[in-house]
């Protein structure tokens, strides 16, 4: 007994939504870190869906490259937010316009 | 008469002419603090040797045949593109040759007098300079084969004019005639550029033979143009109607400069261009010639109405210099050249004296100029007096003197032209000539001794005669306005003759017609100088005056502010041209030009401005737009049907 | 190609030397001037060479380098000398030395400041010598960056707004010639961008008309044409001394020599057609200028205003159609350049003395300064066309070619003359004449350094007055080439354009079908 694929999509498209407004109305770095990483799980999921409903590989192995492009953002992401969080003692982003005009 | 290079062994002299001031001022001006004091005599001796230079050429000239007496020679080729070519070529003939006499000769003697007059000037060398500069330009004038260097003398004389009055330029007034002296005459000279340009285009070219040879097929229209803007260049060098308002004012530099250029010589380049371009006016089928000879007889009336009530002796006189320029322009327009010139030539001794004279007086007297604060003065310094009186004599033109040969010679050529209108503008410009010349005479020199206060304070009167080298100056040219009418006796005509080579044939009045037209020249001449008496040396004279004055109050308040015409001119040119200038400089350019300029640097300025303001800096909200962005293509791509 | 190597070694003498100068020490402003002075002298020595292997006779081009330089885009290096580049060519490597003594002042980043202005000669000899329309448009270019750092690093009060605004207006006219470069070459069908290659390019009357006012576009904003001046006053006013006399002397002949070799030859057809109009701005800018110059307080500001006036003459005589008109035009782009340069030097002088160049703060400066009061007048007499002087062979030439081919036209602006008599000499009375303030008296008198910048210029405004031969020689052949070229198929008769024109004096119909 499988369970059709549109409920893959729904459920991917929960996660993305989700994520998405997380990402836009949270002010911690660490939370719209977090929330990024639910929207790129999102597409995981869809991926693997469809990999499944075509009976190929080829959506499993997008999953890899997703899984390391976002490890490798968040080695980055985070090593930034910690110096702003050291220099400034706070991760909210609104505090880091410098470059604003 | 042949045009070449080795036609004429005389020319060969005339570069040296030029070259010879010009030199003496280029010395002067480069080492004038090293010559010092010696630097008059390098100036004088400069232009006697130009003199020299010019006797020798005139003696060539007549040693040359009749048919040999014009001749030109070439320094070098000056200026040329495509056809139109011009040459630094210097033409002697007998007209040249009576300018560079009457320049060389007046000029020494100025020069002479100059190195007494300007003793205790700071810029000595330096004034030495201009008038050996202006020697130059005006022999360049004079000597000039073609219109353009004829005009490169013209400007340069303007120029020198311009150094001189502005000699002692601490004085805002010098400094300020200065400068209009150039201005006016560069009104005129505008013209006549466009003058030249009407003799290139028709005749092809400048030289001054060739331009008169041609001038027979000019169409008469554009020949009256050309004639009529070459003569509007002259009203301004020779101070005509409507340019005449610099040559008052002109009376602002150093005497000498006021004899030498504003009456003897620059003033008269007007007259001189008019003769040696006799055929283009006469191209005009007369229409240009009327012209000259009315502007030159209104001009003669006006001048002298004004010179009747000035009481700046200077000033007198330069009224009276273009009154007598006027004389010369009426002479020119009825085509009597040669009298035109003769006058030229005595007025050029007896002005010049009369400016002298005018000199020593005001070095006597400290730089007094107004005419009610003297009298008698012939008494403290007999040899400006008598000098000053036979000058006085010859203007008036009494018989035998210099003044009267020549003006009846004009006034008898307007008579035998039938143009009765204009000999009777010349007799009454006789009449009001003899009259202020008269009453200038005899204010200053006759009746009892007054002399300004300044000049007696230090003990006494101290009035002193001229000193050596300034009597010296005023003795010869004496002599020359008493005697100078033998150049041109009539039944001899030795001038008219010697001229009519270049100039042509003008009729003479025969019969009893001239010795009646002399006769009543004299008579009118008595009766001004008569008139003067009456009013300023009679004891009633005061008492006179006061009467006329309060009859006629409003002409003579008039003439006394020169008829208003230098109001009048800044009203109508000076202040709305300033006014137009303001107006460009400060609204078009700033405000609509460069208003438009930074308008557009605004808008681009103030658009980024607007644009800017979506850049919060807020990463969500630029995510938002960004979000935003891909549900709207996507909806549009949705609706169109391309995705799904 | 020997023979062309001092028309190339002049060229790059300055880029050489600002390259050299690169390595000396900073701080050394007296060594630096000296390097800066001799590069100049030398640079003016090489091309002497150009000078005395000229070949008067020759009206086409000569000394012609031609080598590849991006054949696939049918980029080359070509340069080359005729008698209108010769004179501009002269008369740069003459100004700069004079212009380096003119910088005396300058001791802040003073290697910078002269590396700038040996950048901007070898600009400005490209721009000369270019015969190649992308070489000519980088050397085009190459000439406005030095040129916006001078006046914004080195200039004074105003430095930056006139330093962008020269850029920004200089800039705008240059893309619009970028396009009809780029145009021409690709729509030409030569493939090259080989300016005698593509001189009979045949370009229908509207596609000219473009590509015209294209190029005239960034030509008349450098010469500068009225509307299009109000960058110049800034620009010569903000920039220091020798900013000022280069930009006066030398950057606004690239624009007059931009019309007289591209804009007409090019493209003939839509001159032809447009010389009523750019006459009319002629005459515009002769008379508005002097206008403007009259009413001036500012005297460099002065001295701008009758930079216009004077290019106002210089473009006259280019467009008349006649080969006085032209080569008084050319004549005039040298005369303006030693006289208006020495103008700038003097008003630089005066300011270094008095610190300001408010022309009510002088008066009386001809008691205290005689000498200089005798040059600035010689200048300005050369300036307002005194004849015997440079000035009024020029202008003479100019107007009379204006009379020749358009009759009565002539008059606005021969009445230049009188305005041009105004401004100078009612600004000449103001400083100089009258009694000296205090502030006024015991100024220094002319210095041997500012003796030594000026003679040569003086000495140059005579010669060619009272002998202006050996240069009218050499302009000629080159003048009546570009006259031909605007005439050419024109109804006028005749190619020399003496008496026959149009001989009642119908002005503007007299040109073009």
């Amino acid at each position: 007994m499988s369970i059709a694929p549109g409920f893959y999509l729904a459920l991917a498209g929960m996660m993305f939504t989700i994520g998405a407004v997380g990402a836009l109305v949270r002010r911690n770095a660490i939370v719209i870190f977090m929330f990024i990483e639910l929207m790129l799980n999102a597409i995981n999921l869809v991926f693997v869906t469809f990999a499944r409903v075509h009976g190929n590989l080829d959506g499993q192995v997008l999953v890899f490259f997703v899984l390391v492009v976002a490890a490798a953002e968040v080695v980055v992401g985070l090593a930034i937010i910690l110096v702003i969080a050291r220099r400034r003692a706070s991760a909210n982003v609104d505090d880091v316009s410098l470059l604003r005009w | 008469m042949t045009l070449s290079a080795d036609a004429g062994a005389h020319a060969t002299l005339a570069p040296y002419i030029v070259a010879l001031p010009l030199a003496g001022a280029v010395v002067l001006l480069f080492f004038g603090k090293r010559i010092g004091r010696a630097a008059g005599v390098v100036a004088s001796g400069a232009i006697a040797g130009s003199f020299a230079l010019g006797v020798a050429s005139y003696l060539g000239l007549l040693a040359a045949g009749e048919e040999e007496r014009e001749a030109s020679v070439r320094v070098f080729d000056w200026i040329q593109a495509g056809d139109f070519r011009v040459a630094a070529d210097l033409l002697v003939d007998q007209l040249s040759i009576v300018m560079v006499l009457v320049v060389t000769g007046v000029g020494t003697l100025i020069h002479v007098y100059s190195i007494g007059y300007m003793a205790g000037d700071p810029r000595y060398p330096r004034f030495f300079a201009y008038l050996n500069l202006f020697a130059a330009a005006m022999l360049l004038l004079v000597l000039a084969d073609n219109v353009l260097l004829l005009y490169v003398g013209w400007e340069g004389v303007g120029l020198c004019s311009y150094l001189l009055i502005g000699f002692w330029f601490e004085r805002r007034a010098a400094a300020n005639a200065a400068k209009k002296a150039f201005l006016v005459n560069r009104i005129g000279d505008f013209a006549f550029m466009l003058g030249i340009f009407v003799l290139v285009s028709e005749a092809g070219t400048l030289v001054v033979g060739d331009v008169n040879r041609a001038a027979a097929d000019f169409d008469p229209g554009i020949a009256t143009i050309g004639a009529l803007l070459l003569f509007a260049g002259a009203t301004g060098k020779s101070a005509q109607i409507p340019l005449y308002v610099w040559l008052p004012d002109a009376m602002e530099g150093p005497t000498p400069v006021s004899a030498l250029i504003h009456a003897a010589t620059m003033v008269t380049a007007g007259v001189y261009m008019v003769v040696r371009m006799g055929p283009v006016f006469e191209a005009s089928g007369g229409a240009a010639l009327e012209v000259v000879a009315w502007i030159g007889a209104l001009t003669a009336l006006w001048a002298a109405l004004m010179a009747c009530f000035e009481y700046d002796i200077k000033r007198v006189l330069a009224y009276s210099t273009i009154s007598q320029l006027g004389y010369m322009f009426l002479a020119a327009g009825v085509r009597a050249y040669s009298a035109s010139m003769f006058h030229l030539v005595t007025h050029a001794f007896f002005k010049a004296l009369m400016f002298l004279g005018a000199g020593a007086v005001m070095h006597a007297l400290a730089g007094q100029v107004d005419m009610r604060k003297m009298g008698g003065l012939r008494k403290v310094m007999p040899i400006t007096g008598v000098t000053f009186m036979l000058g006085w004599l010859a203007i008036s033109g009494i018989v035998p003197f210099s003044g009267f040969f020549s003006k009846d010679a004009i006034l008898a050529s307007a008579w035998q032209e039938g143009r009765y209108a204009l000999w009777a503008l010349g007799v009454g410009t006789a009449l009001l000539t003899a009259f202020y010349m008269s009453r200038l005479y005899l204010r200053v020199f006759e009746g009892p001794v007054v002399v300004p206060g300044h000049a007696r304070e230090h003990g006494g009167v101290h009035v002193h005669d001229a000193p050596p080298t300034m009597a010296a100056a005023l003795v010869p040219l004496a002599l020359l306005s008493v005697v100078g009418g033998v150049l041109n006796l009539p039944g001899a005509l030795t001038l008219e003759h010697f001229l009519e080579p270049v100039v042509g044939h003008s009729e003479v009045p025969g019969g009893l017609t001239p010795w009646l037209l002399a006769g009543a020249a004299l008579l009118v001449a008595a009766a001004g100088i008569a008139l003067a008496a009456a009013l300023y040396l009679a004891p009633a004279g005061e008492a006179r005056r006061a009467r006329i004055h309060g009859r006629a109050r409003v002409p003579i308040d008039a003439a006394r502010n020169k008829f208003f015409v230098d109001a009048i001119y800044g009203r109508a040119f000076v202040l709305p041209g300033k006014a137009l200038s303001s107006f460009a400089a400060n609204t078009v350019d700033a405000r609509l030009i460069d208003g438009i300029v930074n308008g557009t640097g605004r808008l681009v300025a103030g658009a980024s401005e607007g644009l800017r303001r979506w850049q919060t800096g807020y990463v969500r909200s630029y995510g938002a737009t960004f979000l935003l962005g891909v549900v709207v293509i996507f909806s549009i791509l949705f609706v169109r049907g391309v995705v799904m | 190609m020997s023979e062309s190597f001092w028309l190339n070694a002049s060229i790059f003498a300055p880029l050489v030397g600002a390259v050299l100068i690169g390595f000396l020490p900073d701080g050394r402003v007296r060594l630096l001037r000296g390097a800066a002075l001799a590069v100049t002298l030398a640079t003016f020595a090489l091309s002497i060479g150009v000078l005395a292997s000229f070949d008067p006779g020759v009206a086409g081009f000569q000394q012609v380098t031609r080598a590849e330089w991006v054949p696939e885009w049918g980029i080359a290096y070509i340069t080359g000398v005729d008698g209108v580049s010769l004179w501009m060519i002269m008369l740069t490597t003459f100004i700069m030395p004079l212009s380096v003594l003119a910088s005396w002042s300058v001791e802040r980043r003073a290697k910078a400041y002269f590396i700038f202005l040996l950048a901007l000669e070898t600009g400005m000899l490209g721009v000369f010598a270019a015969l190649d329309l992308f070489l000519f448009y980088l050397f085009w270019e190459a000439s406005l960056v030095p040129m916006y750092f001078v006046i914004g690093m080195w200039g004074y009060g105003r430095r930056i707004y006139a330093a962008m605004k020269f850029f920004l207006f200089t800039l705008a006219g240059s893309l619009l010639m970028l396009v009809a470069i780029l145009f021409v070459y690709f729509n030409s069908g030569q493939g090259t961008f080989d300016y005698q290659t593509l001189l009979g390019a045949p370009f229908a009357l509207g596609t000219q008309r473009l590509l015209f006012l294209a190029f005239f576009a960034s030509f008349a904003v450098k010469v500068p044409l009225v509307p299009l001046h109000t960058w110049l006053p800034d620009a010569h006013t903000e920039a220091p001394t020798a900013g000022s006399v280069v930009l006066a002397a030398l950057l606004l002949k690239l624009g007059a020599y931009g019309l007289i070799r591209f804009a007409i030859p090019l493209f003939p057809d839509a001159a032809r057609e447009l010389v009523p109009l750019i006459m009319t701005l002629a005459m515009i800018g002769i008379v508005y200028g002097a206008m403007v110059a009259i009413v001036q307080r500012d005297l460099k500001r002065l001295v701008a205003y009758s930079s216009v006036a004077h290019l106002g003459f210089v473009v006259l005589g280019v467009f008349v159609g006649t080969i006085q008109g032209m080569s008084g035009g050319i004549l005039q782009m040298v005369n303006h350049g030693l006289s208006t340069g020495a103008l700038f030097m003097l008003v630089g002088a005066l300011y270094e003395r008095r610190h300001t160049r408010l022309i009510a703060d002088f008066g009386g400066l001809a008691r205290s300064v005689p000498v200089m009061a005798g040059v600035f007048l010689f200048v300005a007499l050369s300036s307002l066309g005194l004849p015997g002087l440079n000035g009024f062979v020029g202008e003479f030439l100019v107007l009379l070619g204006t009379f020749l081919g358009y009759r009565w036209w002539v008059v606005p602006a021969a009445f230049g003359i009188v305005l041009a008599a105004i401004y100078l000499l009612w600004a000449y009375q103001r400083v100089f004449h009258g009694e000296p303030s205090e502030a006024n008296r015991g100024l220094v008198d002319l210095r041997a350094r500012e003796v030594a910048m000026l003679a040569p210029l003086l000495a140059l405004i005579a010669f060619i007055g009272v002998y202006p031969e050996p240069f009218l020689d050499r302009i000629e052949p080159s003048a009546r080439r570009v006259v031909a070229q605007l005439r050419e198929s024109s109804a006028l008769p005749g190619g020399e354009g003496a008496p026959g024109g149009s001989a009642t004096g119908d002005g503007a119909g007299g040109q073009g079908p």
